[in-house]
């Protein structure tokens, strides 16, 4: 049993040794960043320690942009993809024929490189003095006006970015959905068939219910994943963020730590933990919420 | 009688309801799936347009007449591709390799090896997966600058080798093995390491299999901490190639070119997705999560 002991340590050392450094130790160095106050990255040194990093992030108008975009972006893309992955994992649930065709289609992008697939998606939106770009082809051809959705106004910006994040979240949504729905047990259905049950209400009374707490888990790691979006936005409107109007919470976060804004460690420290703070206060609204509705079978 | 001809006249209302439902079913399924293969369709097609005709097309045309060649050509001499290629290989192949041994050993000690504070240590194991790497990430790109390890190999890998749910993973399959396979092993004087090496691994293959591609998808995806670490183009892997490429590359306007690139860099993944699409999606559905 001894000599187990000693070598049971041998075998998790490496995985000690990883976590320590580059997991566990960051995260209470972070803590220490973020309340040294004016903290010098070349000659370490800082002046005191306080919560001058916190409010000089939380009165940094470039912050304060991120922290709209970042909002608006998780309020609209959450439930909307949730819901579009729901309707689609309905769809594929009910068809037999070219069901894994579809399944593998619909899985493609969580394969891709959002940067490169980003760059076609601002291609594809771009408005150039040579070509209006295939987007505003489609407006035009129905009667509207051409925009750029990559230079233009703030809320074409907004479109696609949610559109993009949609189009790169789904994959997951719709595997997870469609596992569900397929572990649903058919005898409800066939009893309520029996009892002559409206399709709309085994929809709502069994089909719900039953994955609910697969839906809740898609909401709270929507929630943290749409809180942290970073790639996606880079790849559509390129690494200088904020000049285009569109940086994120984690983008901002990056900025101060690195880059032509860099080297302020400190207040990227104390924008991640604002940024931590928001995501676990909503997780947790969210697990009180999902604990009283969610249908346990 | 009538009442007959009533149940006929219903069931083929039933029948007509049906096959609407089934109609818009696949309506919606097949625009989705164009919307999801559409941009996909759009960079090849570019790709093979040339420069001068993507140009004039001030109404993009959906179709091209004279495909060309020349811009992967282009793509692998004007810029370093093939550089950023490689780089991301050797990134993905070391990292995945040496995440593989970690979590192996580690997965084993959890499963089959009895010590003091085991059930503790997994816990705090398991916690850290909430740590989100926006938060940790300050402090590695800090200690990464000050080791002299930026535009490394070395830099760029060691803080992506961890992951705590691979661990989780691979340390539920060990434990479906039954014990009294390990016992018998005992009994015949097979070492612990041994036994891991020859039944262990063998057994699990799959779930091996499975976490290495995941690894591998994240690791030719990865752009946030390679693009922290590295600004000497040398290292730069495709990801931070393409956003290279995009602002410096070409010259901004030849559009054809990055597609190209682009193609270039999407179709390992593709390929791997092709030929293990299973594994991956049934690996996923298991509680991988993107990013």
């Amino acid at each position: 049993m001894d000599k187990n002991n000693n070598k049971a340590w041998l075998y998790l050392l490496p995985a000690m040794i990883f976590l320590g450094v580059f997991m566990v130790y960051p995260l209470f160095d972070v803590m220490i960043y973020s309340v040294e106050e004016g903290y010098n990255s070349a000659s370490q040194t800082y002046f005191g320690i306080g919560s001058y990093n916190y409010n000089y992030v939380l009165r940094d108008p470039y912050f304060l942009q991120a922290l709209k975009n970042t909002f608006i972006l998780v309020v609209i893309t959450v439930p909307l993809s949730t819901a579009i992955a729901l309707l689609i994992s309905v769809g594929l649930n009910s068809i037999e024929k070219l069901r894994d065709f579809f399944q593998t289609v619909f899985f493609l992008p969580y394969v891709t490189n959002t940067l490169a697939v980003g760059l076609v998606f601002m291609i594809l939106f771009k408005k150039t003095p040579y070509s209006d770009g295939f987007a505003n082809l489609l407006i035009t051809a129905v009667g509207g006006t051409a925009v750029d959705f990559i230079d233009g106004p703030y809320w074409a910006k907004m479109f696609v970015m949610c559109f993009y994040t949609v189009w790169v979240v789904l994959p997951f949504k719709i595997l997870i959905l469609t596992s569900a729905l397929a572990s649903v047990n058919p005898d409800y259905y066939k009893a309520a068939r029996v009892d002559g049950t409206s399709r709309l209400r085994i929809f709502t009374r069994i089909t719900l219910p039953m994955i609910s707490p697969m839906i809740f888990y898609l909401v709270i790691t929507g929630f943290i994943g749409a809180f942290k979006a970073y790639s996606d936005v880079v790849a559509i409107f390129g690494t200088d963020l904020n000049a285009a109007g569109m940086n994120t919470i984690v983008g901002y976060v990056y900025d101060m730590l690195y880059g032509d804004s860099g080297g302020y460690p400190s207040f990227a420290a104390a924008a991640a933990l604002i940024l931590f703070a928001i995501v676990l206060t909503i997780t947790c609204i969210n697990l009180l919420i999902s604990e009283k509705n969610t249908h346990y079978a | 009688m009538s009442q007959n001809t009533d149940f006929s006249l219903i069931e083929k209302q039933a029948q007509r309801n049906e096959r609407i439902r089934k109609i818009l079913t696949y309506v919606l399924l097949t625009f989705w799936a164009l919307i999801v293969l559409f941009p996909f369709y759009w960079m090849i097609l570019t790709s093979v347009k040339s420069y001068s005709v993507y140009n004039s097309e001030y109404i993009p045309k959906l179709y091209t007449l004279a495909p060309t060649l020349q811009n992967y050509h282009d793509a692998f001499t004007a810029v370093s591709l093939g550089r950023y290629f490689l780089n991301t290989l050797i990134f993905t192949l070391v990292t995945t390799a040496l995440m593989m041994i970690v979590t192996v050993l580690a997965a084993f000690a959890f499963a089959r090896l009895k010590f003091r504070g085991k059930d503790l240590l997994f816990t705090l194991f398991l916690s850290l997966m909430m740590i989100p790497n926006e938060l940790v990430i300050i402090t590695n790109f800090v200690t990464i600058t000050n080791a002299g390890l930026r535009n490394t190999y070395t830099g760029l890998i060691l803080p992506s080798v961890t992951s705590v749910f691979y661990i989780y993973l691979l340390k539920e399959n060990f434990e479906q093995i039954p014990e009294e396979l390990y016992k018998a092993a005992k009994v015949d004087g097979t070492s612990d390491f041994k036994y891991l090496w020859k039944v262990m691994l063998p057994i699990c293959q799959p779930t091996m299999v499975t976490i290495a591609i995941l690894k591998v998808i994240e690791c030719w995806n990865s752009y946030v901490w390679p693009r922290l670490i590295t600004d000497d183009e040398a290292y730069f892997l495709v990801s931070n190639g393409i956003q290279e490429i995009r602002e410096n590359g070409f010259g901004r306007e030849n559009i054809p070119a990055m597609m190209a690139a682009v193609v270039v860099i999407s179709i390992p993944l593709i390929v791997l997705f092709l030929i293990f699409h299973k594994k991956i999606m049934a690996g996923v559905s298991r509680g991988g999560t993107k990013g």
